[in-house]
């Protein structure tokens, strides 16, 4: 199994670890519940580092990256990075990922680590007739992130990068901690935050020096336990539950990343044709009204009739609710719509609500 | 750590013997691994359980888990409290965290089940494993 350059410190902290996806990574530390506040409420520390890299360079790289994503990737310069897709032919995800412009001929892809090789092949399979090399750094990248309300007050003290100022999916290079480190104003919390890449050999002294800066401002470090549960409150779609290679980059909600205008990419003639007509279904968020958690995999009824399956489903530890993710016909998309999940051998009422579950009061 | 008194499973029950009647929780193993408890599904009054048989379920946020009857009985409380507050399984497993109540059929059963120290070199032995 893979471990991350953190590890020791994981287990120092205390960490209860579990294998994810051939990586050994901590799922919690103190107890999701608390990690979880403390991200809504002051702050938390992340090791990411399981999370693929993959740089696209040459020549032609814009012109690839275009191709193979429904984003417009012309729109980024150095300072910016974009969420997008690897789309299918059919408009499904190969995976879900964040996009970063490196050099003019520079792109670092971010995927999912359960999916870090998978996208590698697929990057590498298609680029004949582009100029481009691909590369998986991967194991070179430690990746942080850093997030919450307290997020900016401690990073700030240990950086030369100006942040105050940075917008959302912002990036600027420079140092933490004296490490060379590129930051991004991006997270997968619905919290403020920062994710730090660096290939610096030391990261420990990043991860360290955190705990040591944040310790008046509450910080605490999280496992993957809570991570899924602070995304699933925001709505932010896991591959492999929410979205993968048979939904749709619309049916996913995620319309708005695709930009026809900017010419042809993978999926294009299939998005554009759903967006026509019209999608079937569509991703819609649910509350248990009834007692019980819905889970993965659980059926979905709409009167008698199982409709569908619960894609993602937690007791949301912020809002002390049971919560989910379905996709669902549009008729029923309207809040209000009652349904029911099977939980076990019960059905039990859920009804549909709107999404996100959570969304931070902007200052 | 594991009350004298009380008698152990492998899946990490213990019962309390008061005359005829047996409580039934989870120990404090359990609910570590499972960590914050959130939902706990409990049997009705009445019903009859046999030994290994599913009595109810307790859900962490993360994670799902049956919990068994470590013998043979019928159902005479439950603990409704957990309804409302589930963390009691957490913050105290084997007083207030008590699930059910049984009347025990058939004490022999009992001789199945660990001891206080039989539980703690189970619970060595899973460790080593690791």
């Amino acid at each position: 199994m893979k471990k991350t350059r953190l590890y020791k410190n994981h287990k120092d902290m205390g960490a209860k670890m579990v294998e994810f996806f051939g990586w050994e990574m901590p799922v919690e530390y103190s107890g999701i519940r608390e990690e979880h506040l403390a991200v809504r409420e002051q702050a938390g520390l992340f090791d990411v580092s399981h999370m693929g890299e993959i740089i696209v360079s040459g020549p032609q790289a814009l012109d690839y990256v275009q191709f193979l994503t429904p984003n417009d990737a012309s729109r980024l310069d150095t300072q910016k990075a974009q969420y997008s897709a690897l789309t299918t032919p059919k408009g499904t995800f190969v995976d879900d990922m964040l996009v970063y412009k490196l050099e003019d001929t520079e792109y670092l892809l971010v995927v999912n680590a359960a999916n870090t090789d998978k996208d590698y092949e697929w990057v590498l399979s298609h680029k004949s007739g582009f100029n481009v090399e691909v590369e998986n750094v991967s194991d070179q990248y430690t990746q942080l992130a850093l997030q919450g309300p307290k997020a900016l007050d401690i990073l700030k003290s240990l950086t030369d990068i100006e942040l105050e100022d940075m917008k959302p999916f912002r990036v600027r290079r420079g140092r933490v901690c004296g490490e060379d480190s590129l930051v991004s104003r991006t997270g997968y919390t619905g919290e403020d935050g920062f994710e730090i890449y660096t290939l610096s050999p030391r990261p420990e002294k990043i991860w360290e020096s955190i705990f040591e800066k944040g310790k008046k401002f509450g910080v605490k470090p999280i496992g993957l336990g809570a991570r899924d549960t602070l995304r699933l409150e925001a709505c932010l779609m896991l591959y492999g539950n929410d979205i993968d290679d048979t939904t749709t980059v619309l049916e996913a909600g995620l319309g708005w990343l695709i930009k026809f205008k900017k010419g042809d990419f993978m999926g294009r003639d299939r998005l554009l044709s759903q967006k026509e007509e019209g999608v079937k279904r569509r991703i819609a968020g649910f509350e248990m009204l009834g007692r019980g958690i819905a889970r993965h995999g659980y059926p979905v009824f709409i009167g008698e009739k199982e409709v569908s399956k619960v894609t993602s489903g937690t007791f949301s530890p912020y809002l002390k609710k049971s919560i989910g993710l379905t996709y669902l016909p549009i008729q029923y998309l309207g809040p209000g719509t009652q349904i029911a999940i099977g939980i076990r051998d019960k059905k039990v009422e859920a009804e549909i609500v709107k999404i996100p579950f959570y969304s931070r009061k902007k200052e | 750590m594991y009350p004298e008194d009380f008698r152990y499973t492998k899946d990490h029950e213990w019962v309390k013997i008061e005359g005829d009647t047996a409580s039934v929780g989870i120990t404090d193993f359990a609910q570590s691994q499972l960590g914050d408890v959130v939902f706990v599904e409990l049997p009705e009054i009445g019903e009859e359980l046999k030994s290994h048989q599913t009595l109810g379920v307790v859900e962490s946020v993360k994670a799902v888990s049956d919990i068994y009857s470590p013998i043979s009985g019928e159902v005479t409380e439950v603990n409704e409290g957990l309804n409302d507050v589930p963390e009691i399984l957490n913050q105290d497993p084997h007083s207030k965290g008590w699930i059910i109540k049984l009347k025990i059929k058939d004490k022999s059963e009992l001789d199945e089940l660990m001891s206080a120290s039989e539980y703690e070199k189970y619970l060595e032995g899973l460790k080593d494993e690791e």
